[in-house]
């Protein structure tokens, strides 16, 4: 691969990575981030619709008249969207259900339209394949970050391990007052370490 | 290929042609997990039901209806071998959770004690009023209603006089837990022929 491509993956992972510096998505990233599987789940389904829809989308760019690009986009990303979930309640029972409403709402996630926009409507198929990757897995990365540490600092566990006894875990970071600290110390430290590099 | 003007056939061509081709690849993916949808749902209601049963040979797949005027409690009657009548396991569900519909499977054996539940659906916050998923099973102080008989044990939070400890933190869920627990077993009361159970109507 070389190195324009990498950079485009580079790009959604770190540079323009969506929670931590675009600040797009920060219904589902707060809402669903009570565990670490939580999170990571919501990144994957983001991230596959992501894939699906900068596709698609940067394959009908030519066909869509300006005018109606919008509704046009919205269709494609709503069909995408339509298909994990069907997919996950069949498949996935359990993790469909602690999801729950928020799966349908990757619709109006503001990060799969954007991009749409932004770069699908602008590229080659190949390209926004990767933009599509690298943002999504920004995204994933982000989410299971928080869904880490606010299930660590809450409940004493991190993907099922027992760090220390529930009995000492603050309560709030479960709740949504600790899904904002939590996200607000990340990005803090973020973007800390993207200036020092 | 340069990109399609803005006129209005192109319009409704695009547009036409785009959500036709989104109708079809969605019928085709219902089509496919149709099948598995169901199969998971009724799975997981088995699995329940088989869960909080005592002991038992077999169970009426078809249930008892209870209409208490708000819910539809669903009552399942287990046998033995012997076709003698050993529990019923009840699908109760309560609409006062801290968030939406709290829906259970509770088993009572012969003599009316609770013998296990499971909770099929919950909306709760994480961390407090979910906990009811192990929290009412957990044998610590009086939170567990594991083996108690409602007849003669007052399955309601402390704080309302009863003799249960709430989940910390989640009276609210805990109450309504409760309270579809006391509703199933009025629904398992009508459907056995107990006399402790005279004094009891479904709420």
């Amino acid at each position: 691969m070389n190195n324009s491509k990498l950079k485009i993956i580079l790009n959604g992972l770190v540079t323009e990575n969506p929670t931590f510096v675009l600040i797009l998505g920060m219904c589902p990233t707060l809402a669903t981030t009570s565990s670490a599987i939580n999170g990571m789940s919501m990144g994957l389904a983001t991230l596959f619709v992501l894939v699906g829809s900068n596709m698609a989308i940067a394959l009908l760019k030519n066909v869509i008249p300006d005018k109606v690009r919008i509704p046009a986009y919205v269709v494609v990303i709503a069909t995408f969207v339509s298909i994990v979930e069907m997919t996950m309640q069949a498949y996935l029972p359990a993790l469909y259900e602690s999801l729950g409403i928020f799966i349908p709402l990757i619709v109006v996630n503001c990060i799969v339209l954007g991009r749409a926009e932004a770069f699908a409507a602008k590229n080659t198929v190949f390209d926004s394949f990767l933009d599509g990757l690298g943002i999504g897995l920004g995204f994933t990365f982000a989410l299971t970050l928080l869904g880490a540490i606010r299930e660590l600092l809450g409940t004493g566990k991190t993907l099922g391990m027992i760090v220390f006894p529930e009995h000492y875990g603050m309560l709030i970071f479960v709740l949504a007052p600790g899904a904002f600290i939590a996200l607000g110390y990340l990005i803090a430290v973020f973007n800390k370490l993207k200036k020092t590099n | 290929m340069k990109k399609l003007e803005s006129n209005f056939k192109n319009m409704v061509l695009a547009l036409s042609s785009i959500t036709l081709f989104a109708a079809l690849a969605l019928g085709s993916v219902y089509t496919l997990t149709k099948d598995p949808i169901a199969v998971s749902k009724t799975a997981k209601q088995q699995n329940a039901i088989k869960d909080v049963l005592p002991p038992f040979d077999h169970f009426d797949q078809k249930p008892i209806e209870v209409n208490d005027g708000v819910e539809v409690l669903k009552v399942y009657k287990a046998y033995d071998k012997s076709n003698d009548f050993v529990g019923a396991a009840v699908e109760t569900s309560s609409n006062n959770g801290f968030s939406g519909k709290i829906s259970l499977m509770v088993g009572f054996d012969k003599a009316g004690a609770i013998v296990n539940y499971s909770v099929l659906e919950q909306k709760e916050t994480p961390g407090l009023g979910a906990k009811m998923l192990n929290w009412f099973k957990t044998n610590n102080k009086s939170q567990s209603i594991i083996g108690k008989n409602p007849a003669t044990v007052n399955l309601s939070v402390s704080k309302d006089g009863g003799e249960i400890d709430a989940i910390t933190a989640a009276t609210i869920s805990s109450r309504a837990f409760l309270f579809a627990v006391r509703n199933a077993y009025a629904a398992y009361c009508q459907n056995s022929d107990h006399q402790q159970c005279d004094s009891i109507k479904v709420k």
